[in-house]
Order: C-alpha cells, then sequence, then structure tokens
C-alpha cells in the first residue's frame, strides 16, 4: 500500500520528528540525487507560486524530473475528463504526484484511485500538510525544541487553514496557544474542542498587543479575501492588524515572528529588518521539507 | 368487524422483516436508506399509528426480506429506537435493536458546496459522530461536518 500525505493527521508524532530531521539533513547539503531515474508529476489545477516552485524545485534537486501543468485550462480537464480518469492516466506514467485542487476532498479522492504516492499541495480551503511540516520546522529550527512553547496565532483563525493544521500537529507537543482575532475571525469551536479534550491551555484576544511579549512563535496570518462571501464583513476585518518594528521593544529575545506568506498589510516592512522576522527564511525552509517528505513517501528516507 | 379484518390483513406476514419505532416523519427516508424503493417484495407502511412510548410512529413491513446487520444499522440515524423484528412462520424468531454505524457510504449529501463529492462521481463517505445526544457527519474527503439532514 502506497503511503500518500493529504492530511497533517495522517502522520503520526514519529513521522513528523523523522520528516524534520530529515529536512535538517537536506538543508546542509540541498543537492542530493537520490531519487535518480525517477519521474514526479505536479498538476496544479488552480494557481500557485511558491507552493509550485518550491515542490518542483525540490524534485528537481533530488534528481528526479518533473511533468506536470500549472493550469488545468488547457487539459484535457477543459473537454470534461473527470478528475478521476486524470489520475488514472498520470499515475500510470509516473512515481508520484504532487497535486493541487481549488476542490476540497480532491486530493484524498485522487490517493484512493492512484497507484502512486499522492501529495496534497493544497485542496481548497481544507489542508496544506507540506505547509504545516515546513512550520514545525521553522518553530524547531529557530526554537531549538517543539515541547512547551507558547505559539500566538493572529488575524483570520476562522477560515485559515494553516492555523488549523499547525494546531492540530503541534497539539502533539505540549503547547500554549493564544488565539489573536477580530470577534468575526475566532478560532472555530471544533479546534477548541479538540483543545480541551486534550488538555491544551488556550486564551482568546482581539488585541495584538496585548500578548506579543510573552510568546515564544508569533504566526502572522493574511486576512484572505477570496474566503470571504460577505464583502462587508471583508471591509469590516482586513487590515485589523498591523505588526510594527516599534512594537517589539518588550518581546522575548527568542521569540520569531512566522507568516505563511503573501502578506499585504499585517506586517510593516520596517519588521524585515528586526532579529525576529523569519517569514522568509521560513519560506525557504519549504524546499528542505518537501526534500524530505518526498524523499521519506518514495521509501528512501 | 371491519377494523378487525384490516388489522390482521397488516399482520398476516408470513416471513419477512417488520421495523416498528421508526419516528412518522422518517418513515420515507427509511424507505430510501433500505433502497426499498423500486423493489418487488410486498411492503406494507403505517404512518402515523399510536405509539404508547413516542406518540406518533410509522412502521415498515417487508414480506421475504431480510437484512443484513450493516443494512439495518443504517436506520440508526434516522430512527435510534427502532425495533426489528424477523418473522418466520408467522412467528416473531428474533427481535434486534439497532447500533449507531461507525461509517456511513453512499446515503448522505456532503453539506459542503466545495466537497469534490458534490462535484464528480465520487460515493460519499462519512464517520458517524455522536456528541452531547446529536449526530453529525465528518466527511471522509473534505473534513467538513455535516448535520443529519444530509441524508438523502
Amino acid at each position: 500500500m502506497n503511503k500518500s500525505l493529504i492530511s497533517i493527521q495522517d502522520f503520526s508524532k514519529e513521522e513528523i520528528l523523522h520528516v524534520l530531521e530529515t529536512a535538517k539533513e537536506f538543508e546542509q547539503n540541498r543537492t542530493q540525487h537520490i531519487l535518480e531515474g525517477k519521474v514526479i508529476a505536479c498538476i496544479f489545477f488552480e494557481p500557485s507560486t511558491r507552493t509550485r516552485l518550491s515542490f518542483e524545485t525540490a524534485v528537481n534537486r533530488l534528481g528526479a524530473k518533473v511533468i506536470g501543468f500549472s493550469d488545468a485550462s488547457n487539459t484535457s480537464v477543459s473537454k470534461g475528463e473527470t478528475l478521476k480518469d486524470t489520475i488514472k492516466m498520470v499515475s500510470n506514467y509516473v512515481d508520484m504526484i504532487i497535486m493541487r485542487h481549488p476542490l476540497e476532498g480532491s486530493s484524498r479522492y485522487a490517493s484512493e484511485v492512484s497507484s502512486v504516492p499522492v501529495v496534497n499541495a493544497g485542496d481548497g480551503a481544507n489542508q496544506h500538510p507540506s505547509q504545516t511540516l515546513l512550520d514545525l520546522y521553522s518553530i524547531m529550527q529557530t526554537q531549538g525544541r517543539l515541547d512547551h512553547l507558547k505559539i500566538n496565532m493572529v488575524g483570520d483563525l476562522k477560515y485559515g487553514r494553516t492555523t488549523h493544521s499547525l494546531l492540530q500537529a503541534m497539539s502533539h507537543f505540549e503547547p500554549e496557544f493564544v488565539f489573536t482575532s477580530p470577534d468575526e475571525l475566532k478560532m472555530p469551536v471544533e479546534y477548541k474542542d479538540f483543545l480541551d479534550d486534550k488538555g491544551i491551555r488556550y486564551t482568546e484576544t482581539n488585541s495584538l498587543e496585548e500578548h506579543l511579549d510573552d510568546c515564544d512563535i508569533l504566526y502572522m496570518t493574511r486576512v484572505q479575501q477570496e474566503r470571504f462571501t460577505d464583502p462587508m464583513e471583508y471591509e469590516k476585518v482586513k487590515d485589523v492588524y498591523r505588526l510594527e518594528a516599534s512594537m517589539l521593544g518588550n518581546v522575548r529575545k527568542n521569540m520569531k515572528i512566522l507568516h505563511p506568506l503573501p502578506r499585504v498589510n499585517e506586517i510593516d516592512q520596517d519588521v524585515d529588518d528586526t532579529p525576529y522576522a523569519y517569514y522568509f527564511k521560513q519560506a525557504e525552509n519549504g524546499l528542505y521539507v518537501r526534500m524530505a517528505i518526498i524523499s521519506y513517501l518514495l521509501g528512501y528516507r | 368487524m371491519e377494523n378487525v379484518n384490516k388489522e390482521l390483513k397488516v399482520s398476516a406476514l408470513e416471513n419477512g422483516t417488520v421495523l416498528d419505532h421508526i419516528p412518522a416523519e422518517n418513515v420515507y427516508k427509511a424507505l430510501d436508506i433500505l433502497n426499498l424503493k423500486g423493489i418487488e417484495n410486498p411492503i406494507t407502511i403505517g404512518i402515523n399509528l399510536n405509539s404508547k412510548l413516542y406518540g406518533r410512529k410509522g412502521i415498515i413491513k417487508i414480506a421475504d426480506r431480510f437484512f443484513e446487520d450493516d443494512e439495518l444499522n443504517r436506520l440508526a440515524l434516522i430512527a435510534p429506537h427502532a425495533t426489528v423484528n424477523i418473522i418466520r412462520n408467522f412467528q416473531v424468531v428474533e427481535k434486534r435493536k439497532l447500533s449507531m454505524p461507525d461509517r456511513i457510504e453512499g446515503i448522505a449529501r456532503c453539506m459542503n458546496p466545495k466537497c469534490i463529492t458534490n462535484h464528480q462521481p465520487v460515493m460519499t463517505r462519512f464517520k458517524v459522530i455522536e456528541e452531547n445526544g446529536e449526530i453529525s457527519l465528518l466527511c471522509h474527503y473534505c473534513e467538513k461536518r455535516s448535520d443529519i439532514k444530509s441524508l438523502f
């Protein structure tokens, strides 16, 4: 049976730690042609820059070849081909499929019809597990550990899939959470229930200043216009938080600011030059983590 | 005298299955869930019958048809207190209680409009979640919860 990565919950704590350790190895030596002769499909049914380029770079740096498309409009999908048929066909050609699709659950379904492992590179607003693993890697690299950290998540905690997946993944490591959001975009009840069941502490606030100085990780997110059905609701909350360098005077020395990118106005450019900014390095880490995911699922690490 | 005859006719099941204590409003759904629409066996349906325990109940009697536990347990989603009587040679030979299924396939629709199952020919699969006496369905694909109204 092939092992796919569709949802962060598909990986045990041990598997997560194994992938993170492997990523360290790739960070030290980022060209390792261990997958020479393999062919990997990157099929992106909706546009993406960062995720697609970093997956394709990861495949190349592992010595495998990439085929695929970055836009479904000039493929058979536009002729009405079902996802099942596309996946059946592609999986007969390649050793692994990396896919992004706008419909939620599409990657899980693809993994059930595919004869090779599938990596979910984002299925609508549902899951994006390689993002979660690179967030964990960034936390581990900046703090030297994953256990017993205080994580302040800021912004759109209602629709933001990255915060939900990170919360689930961090639950293995006895964290404490702060949820900073406007009332309209609070962390959904099912995730708070999940934390209650696990006995993990959290506090909620709508003030960005309130828990700036007592957290180890400040996880900022963008309020995503595309998730809103009501434009009025978006206008009310779009610029609700803006982090500036002047606000960072009393933060913990080890504190790092993470952001899944792209950012809009929530982090001022003057923060980039502070020692707390980590988001560009975080994006770079995506490369090593994706190399680790691919080589693990194909049985090479 | 007329009433007695009617009663006799309804009860006269030689072999088959009697599903009793179905909430009156869910009888049609029960027929769907058990795939009874379109089959050729004689079926007797009662709706809005008096029940000492539940007020108004429904009852379904299917001649010459016996069910697997998996099939019957789906009924627990809409009729958790239903009882099942297996009839052979006019006698009740077995009474069964339903137990809530852990998972269901193909009998509910996901309420998330962006779920793959609402756009492509994919059979729906759900995990059944019971919380504070309420039942909801967790989609195997999009990982969103639907409530029980999403049953066909």
